[in-house]
């Protein structure tokens, strides 16, 4: 288990549910290594800021990670972490290795932005 | 003013040297604001083992950081993370710093600690195959490229450890270099030297990377003779050094021609009341250690300065 303080997620039925049952979710697929650190660091600072939007982090070397490692998204990544948005359950976006706050939160506002009630 | 919080000093950088300036300003009871426009721990945080620190025989980057943020935080100093700066005052009595999202501090002591950053080759394809074939970090990203043929760029110490460390995955190693010799110490030279897996390119530099979905080569330009060829690679590790965090000061105080500060020996800029530290500094070892004395000389001499500002105030003045 990754020791940040984001939700972890260790088993791929938990993966499922999370992604199922959520309409807006980024996982951060990582180590505890220097180009995945700040991401989960920026994870940890937005989930005050998009309270709508659920943050995870799961072991990249976690056998049951194969549900990140194997998706066709993540196809040609060759960095850690891998960090993918999903919405209601589809995968709308994935990035690999380290982004900034400025790159992470114009995914999520391009993607999971907020409804606005009429 | 409405809605401006005032400091006492503001520290514009949570490296070691940031978090070491705060803690000694905050635990002389000075009101401190800690800003950082990443992660808290600055590069320390992308260090995967520490054994040099002294009192700490081995430690993470990040579990040291988080050490020393929590010591600032417990002396009282706030510190916020991930912000971005849109305007800077740093000459007069009173410096203001404004975010993006429009929130004003003030303060009579700046202490500017911003680091570096890993320098980039600025070359075509570049940031389009960053986490596709192209890494900075090693330890990271080497086993991505188990039995697969391999460059690392530079001839410094980082880039022939790391040549050395990623032969544990890469079928072959060939390292590009500038130069027609190395920077590196004589023992890492030796090392990557006598490693079989590892080629030399020398003379050399990359001028373009190509692909599809992935990294598949580079074209590598000959500096003696200027011939490009193609060169056939799954992966391109890029260790050249670091870049100053300082472009937000070209023409505000006196940097070198590298854009590094230049400090006198109590680190304070050319501005008054503006200090610095750390790795953006005129210096030649850049170290944790080296950035955490340079953080303590500088809240020292701010924190004299603020004293002797608010003694100077109560004098009367004399006719």
């Amino acid at each position: 288990m990754l020791y940040t303080n984001l939700k972890h997620i260790e088993s791929a039925a938990e993966h499922a549910k999370i992604i199922n049952e959520n309409e807006n979710v980024m996982v951060i697929c990582g180590r505890m290594g220097p180009m995945c650190i700040p991401v989960y660091g920026i994870a940890e600072e937005l989930e005050e800021e998009y309270p709508h939007v659920k943050f995870y982090d799961m072991e990249f070397d976690h056998p049951e990670a194969h549900v990140i490692r194997n998706l066709p998204e993540v196809r040609g990544f060759m960095g850690i972490p891998f960090t993918i948005y999903y919405k209601n359950g589809k995968v709308v976006k994935a990035t690999s290795s380290i982004q900034s706050r400025q790159q992470i939160t114009a995914i999520i506002d391009e993607h999971f932005a907020q409804p606005v009630n009429a | 003013m409405d809605g401006v919080k005032h400091y006492d000093a503001i520290v514009i950088g949570a490296g070691p040297a940031g978090l070491t300036a705060g803690i000694y300003l905050s635990r002389a009871r000075l009101k401190t604001l800690l800003l950082d426009s990443g992660t808290v721990g600055g590069q320390m945080v992308l260090t995967h083992e520490i054994a040099n620190y002294p009192g700490v025989e081995s430690m993470s980057g990040y579990q040291l950081a988080s050490i020393m943020r929590k010591q600032a935080k417990g002396f009282g100093c706030d510190i916020k993370s991930n912000i971005v700066i849109e305007s800077m005052q740093l000459e007069g009595e009173l410096k203001q710093v404004t975010l993006s999202g429009g929130m004003v501090f003030t303060a009579h002591a700046v202490i500017l600690t911003p680091g570096g950053r890993s320098r980039t080759l600025g070359v075509k394809g570049e940031g389009r195959f960053k986490g596709r074939g192209i890494s900075y970090c090693a330890t990271c990203d080497g086993d991505f490229f188990t039995d697969k043929e391999i460059v690392v760029v530079g001839g410094g110490n980082s880039a022939l450890e790391e040549a050395v460390s990623l032969t544990k995955y890469a079928s072959k190693v060939t390292v590009v270099h500038q130069f027609d010799h190395f920077q590196a110490f004589e023992h890492a030279v030796e090392e990557a030297r006598s490693n079989p897996k590892i080629s030399f390119m020398m003379q050399s530099a990359i001028v373009a990377f190509n692909g599809e979905e992935k990294l598949e080569s580079v074209d590598i330009k000959n500096l003696n003779s200027g011939e490009i060829s193609k060169f056939a690679t799954d992966g391109v590790f890029i260790f050249i050094g670091y870049v100053p965090n300082t472009e937000f000061l070209q023409g505000v105080l006196d940097l070198n021609q590298w854009g590094e500060i230049i400090v006198k020996p109590d680190m304070s800029t050319s501005l008054e009341g503006v200090y610095a530290a750390g790795d953006s500094i005129v210096k030649r070892y850049r170290q944790v250690t080296t950035a955490v004395g340079d953080g303590t000389i500088a809240a020292l001499a701010a924190s004299g300065f603020l004293h002797e500002q608010k003694t100077r105030k109560r004098q009367p003045e004399l006719v």
